[in-house]
């Protein structure tokens, strides 16, 4: 499906660092088993601030913009993957859009949880392909330190804030995109109070049903497989093997989804960058921030072949394969 | 021992890194050889790969010892 090049990458993460030791602090919890399960180190959170997933999805887009030598009056769409926005509404694209200037561009977020960035990327290599924009800024934002339970020792381990930014023009970086869901799964993870169905009451605070609600096991389970098959289907699409990627940005939820993710596909580990150690699962923009680390870095040279794969709450899934073109 | 027992004997000793010997059917995959709650899952993922075979989250909960997992084993495989 050609249709979209990346021009430039950036990411923005909070500066406040939480340590598998500092939760320990007040939960019944170790470095030694959160890493063991979870690979994961470190998180950045907003937390000391008055920061929104605006704030970080904006500088993430200025660096993004930056890179691509692109002005924001030349946008034609700002579009957010995010599912912990600024607001329930409006969109926190339209903040973002504002903050950059980018007067010209229509506005609007997208949530497909953190599977976001990818479902993103299919709808705007779709509009870049038919026409209807030529310059669009594509983020992946998250704030979830405002919506964990930080004494839930089973999710408040998991995740951090953090956002990942493309700038997208015409090209054929995008060879073949896999996009699926199941409903079915939506009580798996979810914050189940806040929106239409339940509002935050006394009774739902006390519950705690304001808090990110999982059943780990089964979401593990499920990550492993649903991003194993939409990155065989991506492939599929694109006329690649697996084997042909150079790179599998896999979103990072958890260390031991993305070795099973490997395994599976027969890949070396090694093919897959990682910084889930650092910053948690960062939700729809641990794609972008991996893409923009790999980018700034230079680990991506031009005619790179490389995955894209991710699973999240809905459930959804998503997979894509790109022909990297050298975007800084 | 059958096949099933002996192709799973050689998974769970590879998986949790033990000899295949001291996999005995009483064996209890978390008291015995420290594994997680992740490395229960990762086991009957394993599982199903090797058999060819779907096993449902529910059934998956319910594998605790090598007993189980081989009782599991032979419903799939004969269904």
């Amino acid at each position: 499906m050609p249709g979209a090049a990346i021009l430039g990458t950036g990411l923005a993460v909070p500066a406040h660092t939480v340590s598998n030791d500092d939760l320990a602090g007040w939960l019944d919890t170790s470095d030694e088993w959160i890493v063991a399960r979870t690979g994961i180190r470190t998180r950045r959170t907003v937390d000391g601030t008055d920061e929104a997933t605006s704030d970080l999805a904006t500088a993430a887009a200025r660096a993004a913009l930056a890179r691509a030598e692109t002005a924001a009056e030349e946008l034609d769409l700002v579009a957010v993957a995010t599912c912990s926005g600024d607001f329930v509404l409006p969109a926190t694209a339209c903040v973002v859009q504002a903050a950059l200037g980018a007067r010209r561009a229509a506005a609007f977020d997208l949530n497909a949880a953190c599977s976001g960035f990818i479902y993103g990327l299919a709808l705007a290599a779709g509009m870049l392909a038919t026409g209807a924009a030529r310059r669009i800024l594509l983020v992946g934002a998250e704030v979830f330190s405002r919506h964990v339970d930080w004494h839930d020792r089973t999710t408040a381990v998991l995740f951090g804030d953090g956002a990942g930014a493309v700038v997208l023009g015409p090209g054929d970086d995008v060879l073949g995109t896999s996009l699926g869901a199941d409903g079915t799964r939506v009580g798996d993870l979810l914050i189940p109070a806040g929106g239409s169905r339940r509002p935050v009451d006394e009774g739902a605070l006390a519950e705690r049903l304001h808090k990110i609600r999982m059943h780990g096991a089964e979401v593990f389970r499920a990550a492993v497989e649903s991003m194993t098959a939409a990155l065989r289907d991506a492939a599929a699409r694109a006329g690649v093997r697996p084997a042909d990627l150079r790179w599998v940005f896999a979103h990072q939820a958890n260390a031991r989804i993305i070795a099973g993710v490997a395994e599976r596909l027969a890949l070396p580990l090694s093919r897959f960058p990682m910084n889930v150690d650092r910053y948690g699962n960062t939700g729809a923009a641990t794609i972008p921030v991996l893409l923009a680390e790999a980018a700034a870095a230079g680990t991506l040279c031009p005619g790179d072949l490389i995955g894209l794969t991710a699973a999240g709450a809905g459930l959804t899934w998503a997979g894509a394969v790109l022909r990297w073109s050298g975007a800084a | 021992m059958d096949d099933i027992t002996r192709e799973l004997t050689d998974l769970v000793a590879t998986k949790f890194k033990v000899p295949p010997e001291r996999v005995r059917l009483e064996s209890d995959f978390i008291a015995d050889f420290g594994a997680d709650s992740l490395a229960l899952v990762e086991l009957v993922m394993a599982l199903e790969e090797r058999l060819g075979v779907r096993i449902e989250d529910e059934e998956a909960e319910r594998v605790r010892t090598f007993a189980d997992a081989v009782a599991l084993a032979k419903t799939k495989s004969a269904a």
